[in-house]
């Protein structure tokens, strides 16, 4: 039902300052590609922050899509998985997943470890060619001792979206780690051979020493056939027992979060230092957008007017990008910096 | 530990660039050469450290 008004329980939970635990759940932000086609491997392929996680489950085109929506609720963008090359026939540890990680300081407010847990509400539109039970898990990666449950939700009509919302209850028992790694994940299961899915019954409370046949089960194979896809937008987690409307971020508030994880130079960076001879190094600095997760991994393409190449990262705030002069030009490059988690 | 990701790490060695001796690891990783901070936070660092203590990698020593 839709909400007409803020009560006080939502007030007293969070209902201001920023709701989505998630980043980019509009998929509006897409630095590295809107669309790669094929791929079989574990990537962030094209919409920042949302990683497609693949064990030999088929092959899939991986794109922002911009025409297939939710029609009327004010997305601009969704993701969509399209089967390129099927496996109807899963070995048992094959499994496809799509899923955001979350860090440890983002996380503590949650009061997971404590008798205040707070509830988590997960809200997200979908909508795929196969019809059936999916699973959504929430992965608490302490290192302690992680603790997971899962929830299944059903696509009942073919190529048609459906907006999905699941509750489930806070941890009093363990926390999340105040750290900039990977605490809290969530995973869209997609496909889970029997390692995954050959239990009796699905692991839907969180607990520790799960065994791994109960996390995915139910859980259909969308890799079963290349009619197969899968989209999905507005998805959003957020603390309480009610799923609010989406939360909508500027495009540059959206970009400057997803900065944190990944950048990349536009175009080209001219290194200084051109004209003082040839065989000396030039040099460009490059002050990033923001601080990232930790120092980056640093790499180059479009290199162009120099030898010997290099990168680095020399801070979370500042990579460099450096080449051997060839004196008749300036040495120049693209950059890319990398924190993912 | 959740599924991670596995990365194919080709060659490793220890980097002197241009702003400190040792300051990184050039790695070739899925076929690209990339420049790893030493920051057991950059996941691409942890990985090659498994790696390493597997059994399964050595970095060089830098030139």
């Amino acid at each position: 039902m839709a909400l007409t008004k803020v009560d006080q329980t939502m007030v007293s939970d969070q209902v201001f300052g920023r709701r989505n635990l998630f980043v980019n759940g509009d998929m509006q932000i897409s630095q590295r590609a809107t669309s790669v086609s094929n791929v079989s491997t574990t990537a962030y392929h094209t919409v920042d922050r949302w990683e497609l996680t693949n064990s030999s489950a088929g092959t899939w085109d991986v794109s922002r899509d911009e025409s297939v929506l939710p029609a009327g609720q004010g997305f601009a963008y969704s993701q969509k998985l399209d089967c390129n090359t099927a496996d109807s026939s899963l070995d048992a540890g094959n499994y496809l997943i799509w899923r955001q990680k979350i860090e440890g300081i983002n996380l503590q407010h949650l009061k997971y470890g404590t008798s205040s847990a707070e509830k988590l509400t997960l809200s997200f539109w979908v909508r795929s060619a196969k019809t059936g039970t999916y699973i959504v898990e929430f992965y608490n990666n302490n290192s302690a001792g992680f603790k997971i449950q899962s929830q299944s939700y059903t696509i009942s009509s073919a190529d048609t979206w459906e907006k999905k919302t699941i509750t489930i209850d806070g941890d009093t028992a363990l926390g999340f780690q105040n750290t900039t790694d990977a605490e809290l994940l969530v995973y869209w299961w997609l496909a889970a051979g029997s390692t995954y899915s050959g239990g009796a019954s699905l692991n839907n409370s969180w607990n520790s020493g799960v065994a791994n046949n109960t996390r995915a089960v139910g859980q259909v194979n969308l890799a079963d056939n290349t009619s197969n896809n899968w989209y999905i937008t507005g998805v959003q987690l957020e603390i309480g027992d009610k799923a609010t409307p989406f939360e909508r971020l500027t495009y540059q508030d959206q970009l400057r979060l997803c900065q944190r994880y990944y950048y990349q130079t536009e175009g080209q960076v001219y290194y200084n230092g051109y004209g003082t001879s040839a065989d000396t190094y030039s040099l460009s600095n490059v002050e990033l957008p923001t601080v990232m997760r930790a120092n980056p991994t640093v790499t180059d393409s479009d290199t162009a007017n120099g030898t010997s190449f290099q990168t680095g990262a020399i801070s979370r705030f500042m990579i460099y990008g450096a080449a051997t002069n060839n004196a008749s030009a300036a040495a120049r490059a693209k950059l890319y910096a990398v924190s993912e988690l | 530990m959740y599924e991670g990701q596995v990365l194919n790490i080709t060659s490793a060695k220890y980097f002197n660039g241009i702003i400190g001796e040792k300051q990184s690891i050039k790695a070739t990783i899925d076929g690209q050469v990339m420049y790893v901070p030493l920051d057991e936070d950059n996941t691409h660092y942890r990985e090659i450290m498994r790696q390493v203590d597997a059994g399964t990698l050595t970095i060089e020593a830098a030139d």
